[in-house]
């Protein structure tokens, strides 16, 4: 709405009357607000000599206790002095432009954000020159084929970047994504300190976390991250009375021991509160809950399939071992994963 | 002569500023003149008076800029010992806690960053405190931006630079926040990992290009790195530029007021005032940040140790400004299409790249969608008050609210332990609130608007009270009101209303008209000229009558 449109109840006043200063009528007042703005700006060299003091006399690990806190005093100091002298340099500019800069307001004018219709007309007239003289309107493959030419040169920088990574093909994702480094007769050994886990080792309503064997020998080469984030389960039991198995799933547990993975089917964090009454394992990035009781199916929250059981067995000595890999990608769901083989409930 | 207001002729600040006269010449005059002897100096300069309106929330776009050029001086600082490298090594530094640990080699720097370096330590928690405050800044700065109208016509493209940078800004934040490698970090990646793999269809193909293979590998921390200190610095730098070019050009808004109009601005000139103030701005911003650095520990990446993708902190958040989407991944139900041999994750694609999109396309065009409803194509330079637009402030108070309940959803196991319910119920609430407390939110605060409006009108008409309790012959009390002054009573009234689009000539649809009259409805019509004479006539007896006066001034114009 222009101005004009507008329907205007009160008359515009016109700009307000501009009220002195305390500091424009009292040269006092002035003088005072002077001093103390210089005086802030003297400050500003102190603190700095302060912050080199701190920077080479306070040793790295010397502590600060203020307010009960522990801070530490290098940190602490360099940041405190040269903080306040930043913040003094701050203060002084705008008490400078506040008390001492003529504050009188002015008036500027605006204009149409548009050109004016002479300027536009001309720039319309001087493009129609233009485009006659670069003959494109007569010949007018040229400007196709420069366009296509020019859209042509985007294929080589786009295609470019195909080796930006390996090509998810359903090759590459058998090897990757789709598998783990267990497989069969891999020992379980406890995660971090790598026991070989027994049987025995563990009592009814226990978890442990827990690495393939074979994870060690990665441990100097770029596939170990990889492969810990795939391959890291956790091994509970629980009292084969209270649990729900599958008749296809008889055999792939040792006496109520199961075996899961522990990357959560949701987006993938590593799952780890256990509620040993219900059987419940519940993710704690975003709540996905897990009935370990029942092929790990999910029980609530964002997670749509149960989490990937791990067959195992015993081996000759007694120790926990894989019978193989998982037998469905484990981790956060991707488009060419074949979802219809996990675990549902009611499966048998 | 380059006496400095003489730069540019034209200037309309000339007419009220003249250079001091005292001087024969600027003592400037050597140097000027051989600088623009070069290179035109005076007109490259153009108007250094250039008047600049004072609000204090005009100051939250500068504190967004400030903070991005302290997050360019500190993260200069960082990269001359960080190394973005995810090869383990056995970390050999100062902090004993983690010696012999194997850990990468981003997160060994960091760590010497933070124990070998003086003031390494300062540095790395100015600059997590500065990526705070930017995008704090950032978000509040477009905030007034859309509750004061100042997107409308001829601002759009700068809204849009402006949701630009606000999306870019969140990247690099992610971006830096994953470089350290550590816990929390690695377990950020770990999400984004999971986000990118259930876009359908080429979700794989995105998570190997951008991981270089399967997560984590070896690769996304140097990518991430120079996305962080290249890539989007450098987009953020050229669209700041544009962002501001543009402000200087449209020149800043100004609130309505005694003589300020759409074709005039009043304010202070850029020379010597907003040098001072804006410079003095920069460093309160720099000494508040340092400071913050100083005494508030920020990202102790060595209590949370080196990453570990068979390892979680419990209650492990994002920076607060991704907590909107932590809370919709959250309590989103678990809808996953299993489709012949494929999955189609609608349970993590919808609340993360889906929100995301949402968000910022909702931003983007919410400019044409307002001008489209109201039909209005005129340029604006003053400020609306957000009360004069309830449906617009509405509408912004709703998103705010529907961003809040996702925000809180990011923290439902912390809901459900203070507030002592089951996460289960605190996750169905959220659910329905995400769609109702907007309603809400948007009902109310549209009432608000229409009461604050009518209070508006009972000022003018009624002058403010005068804290003076009168009683009258009859017994009664009422309090004297003072007549406004016409300075305020024209602030008051100034403003257009919005009203509904009515068909003349043009064909106006269906849908556009019924969103015009939602838009324009139940504005408390402003008093008329004549109300105002008639009450200005009354004001005398004013306080005599105080005690008839009807308190809600109701649309009819009450004025007795
Ligand atoms: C890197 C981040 C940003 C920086 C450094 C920045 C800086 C600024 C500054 C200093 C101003 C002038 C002062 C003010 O009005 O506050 C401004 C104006 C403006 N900004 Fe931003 N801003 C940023 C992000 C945004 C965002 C996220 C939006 C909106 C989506 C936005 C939209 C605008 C608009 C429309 C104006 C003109 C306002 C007017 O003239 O009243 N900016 N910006
Ligand atoms: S990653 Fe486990 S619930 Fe989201």
């Amino acid at each position: 709405m222009s101005d004009k449109e507008l329907d205007l109840p009160v008359p515009d006043p016109g700009l307000e009357e501009h009220p002195p200063r305390f500091t424009d009528v009292d040269p006092a007042a002035a003088d005072r607000s002077y001093r103390q703005i210089v005086a802030m700006l003297a400050a500003v060299p102190v603190l700095v000599i302060a912050f080199l003091v701190v920077y080479f006399a306070v040793p790295r690990d010397a502590e600060l206790i203020l307010f009960g806190s522990t801070f530490k005093m290098q940190t602490t100091l360099l940041g405190l002095t040269a903080g306040f002298a930043t913040l003094l340099i701050g203060i002084a500019a705008i008490a400078w432009a506040r008390s001492l800069m003529s504050d009188e307001e002015i008036v500027g004018e605006r204009h149409g954000a548009a050109s004016p219709p002479e300027a536009r007309e001309r720039v319309l007239a001087d493009l129609e020159i233009g485009i006659d003289a670069s003959a494109i309107r007569r010949r007018k493959l040229l400007g196709t084929g420069m366009a296509g030419a020019l859209g042509m040169m985007l294929l080589p920088a786009v295609v470019s970047l195909a080796d930006l990574g390996p090509w998810p093909t359903a090759e590459e994702r058998a090897k990757t994504i789709e598998k783990t480094i267990w497989a069969e007769g891999v020992r379980l050994v406890t995660d971090v300190t790598n026991v070989p886990l027994k049987a025995t080792d563990l009592v009814v309503g226990q978890l442990v976390n827990a690495q393939p064997e074979n994870l060690e020998h990665l441990e100097d080469s770029a596939e170990y991250q990889i492969a810990k984030a795939k391959a890291s389960i956790i091994v509970v039991r629980m009292d084969p009375n209270s649990i729900k198995i599958p008749e296809s799933r008889r055999d792939w547990q040792v006496d109520g021991i199961l075996c899961y993975s522990k990357i959560c089917t949701h987006v993938g964090c590593p799952i780890s509160l256990w509620e040993q009454q219900t059987h419940h394992l519940l993710c704690p990035c975003h709540q996905s809950t897990f009935d370990l009781g029942n092929s790990g199916v999910v029980v609530f929250g964002p997670a749509a399939r149960s989490l990937p059981q791990l067959p195992i067995t015993t081996d000759a000595q007694g120790y926990l071992v894989a019978r193989g890999d998982f037998t469905v990608p484990v981790g956060p769901s991707f488009f060419e994963r074949d979802s219809l083989k996990d675990f549902q409930e009611g499966d048998r | 002569m380059a006496k400095p207001a003489e730069l540019n002729p034209d200037s309309p600040a000339l007419e009220v500023k003249t250079p001091p006269t005292s001087r024969e010449t600027s003592k400037l005059a050597g140097p000027v003149t051989w600088v623009d002897d070069r290179i035109g100096l005076a007109k490259l300069a153009g108007n250094i008076r250039k008047v600049f309106p004072d609000h204090w929330s005009f100051l939250l776009g500068e504190i967004a800029l400030y903070s991005f050029i302290i997050l360019l001086l500190t993260g200069v600082f960082l990269t001359i010992w960080f190394k973005p490298s995810m090869a383990e090594i056995e970390y050999a530094g100062s902090y004993a806690l983690l010696r012999d640990v194997r850990m990468s080699e981003a997160f060994a720097s960091t760590l010497n960053i933070s124990f070998d370096i003086r003031g390494g330590l300062l540095v790395r928690q100015i600059h997590h405190w500065a990526a705070m405050l930017f995008v704090a800044a950032m978000t509040a700065h477009m905030l007034r931006v859309f509750f004061t109208g100042a997107f409308r016509k001829p601002r759009e493209l700068n809204w849009i630079i402006g949701v630009g940078l606000f999306s870019m800004g969140l990247v690099e934040g992610f971006a830096g926040y994953s470089l350290p490698d550590d816990l929390l970090s690695g377990t950020g990646l770990r999400f984004v990992d999971g986000l990118i793999r259930s876009i359908p269809l080429i979700g794989t193909w995105a998570e190997f290009f951008v991981f270089g293979g399967e997560f984590p590998g070896t690769l996304i921390i140097p990518r991430l790195y120079m996305v962080h200190i290249l890539l989007i610095p450098g987009l953020l730098l050229g669209l700041i530029s544009a962002h501001m070019a543009l402000l200087v050009y449209h020149k800043h808004t100004h609130w309505p007021g005694p003589g300020r109009t759409n074709r005039n601005i009043q304010g202070y000139p850029f020379f010597p005032i907003y040098v001072a103030k804006a410079g003095g701005f920069f460093f309160i911003v720099f000494g508040v940040t340092v400071l913050m650095g100083a005494v508030f520990q920020i990202n102790p990446v060595w209590l949370y140790g080196p990453y570990n993708p068979s390892q979680v902190t419990a209650g492990s958040q994002p920076d607060w400004y991704m907590g909107f989407v932590e809370g919709a991944i959250r309590i989103m139900p678990n809808w996953e299409w299993h489709l012949g041999h494929t999955t189609w994750s609608w349970n993590v694609f919808l609340p993360g790249v889906g929100l995301m999109g949402l968000l910022f396309t909702g931003l983007a065009l919410y400019p044409f969608i307002e001008a489209w409803i109201t039909g209005d194509t005129s340029e604006h330079h003053l400020l609306d008050r957000p009360r004069n637009a309830p449906v617009r402030t509405g509408i912004g108070v709703a998103g705010m609210a529907c961003y809040a309940m996702f925000w809180l959803a990011g923290g439902n196991d912390i809901l459900a332990t203070q507030f002592h319910v089951s996460l289960n119920a605190v996750t169905y609430f959220m659910r329905v609130a995400v769609f109702v407390v907007p309603v809400l939110a948007f009902i109310v605060t549209k009432r608000i608007c229409l009461s604050l409006q009518r209070a508006d009108k009972e000022r003018v008409l009624h002058g403010s009270e005068s804290n003076i309790i009168v009683r009258n012959p009859e017994g009664g009390f009422s309090e004297a009101h003072v007549p406004l002054s016409q300075e305020e009573a024209y602030t008051l009234t100034r403003h257009p209303q919005p009203k509904a689009l009515v068909p003349n000539g043009v064909k106006v649809g269906r849908v556009r008209q019924t969103l015009s009259r939602w838009y324009a409805d139940g504005q408390v019509p402003k008093p008329t000229a004549a109300e105002v004479a008639e009450a200005e006539h009354h004001g005398a007896i004013e306080g005599g009558e105080g005690d008839e006066r009807v308190l809600e001034g109701s649309d009819s114009g009450d004025a007795h």
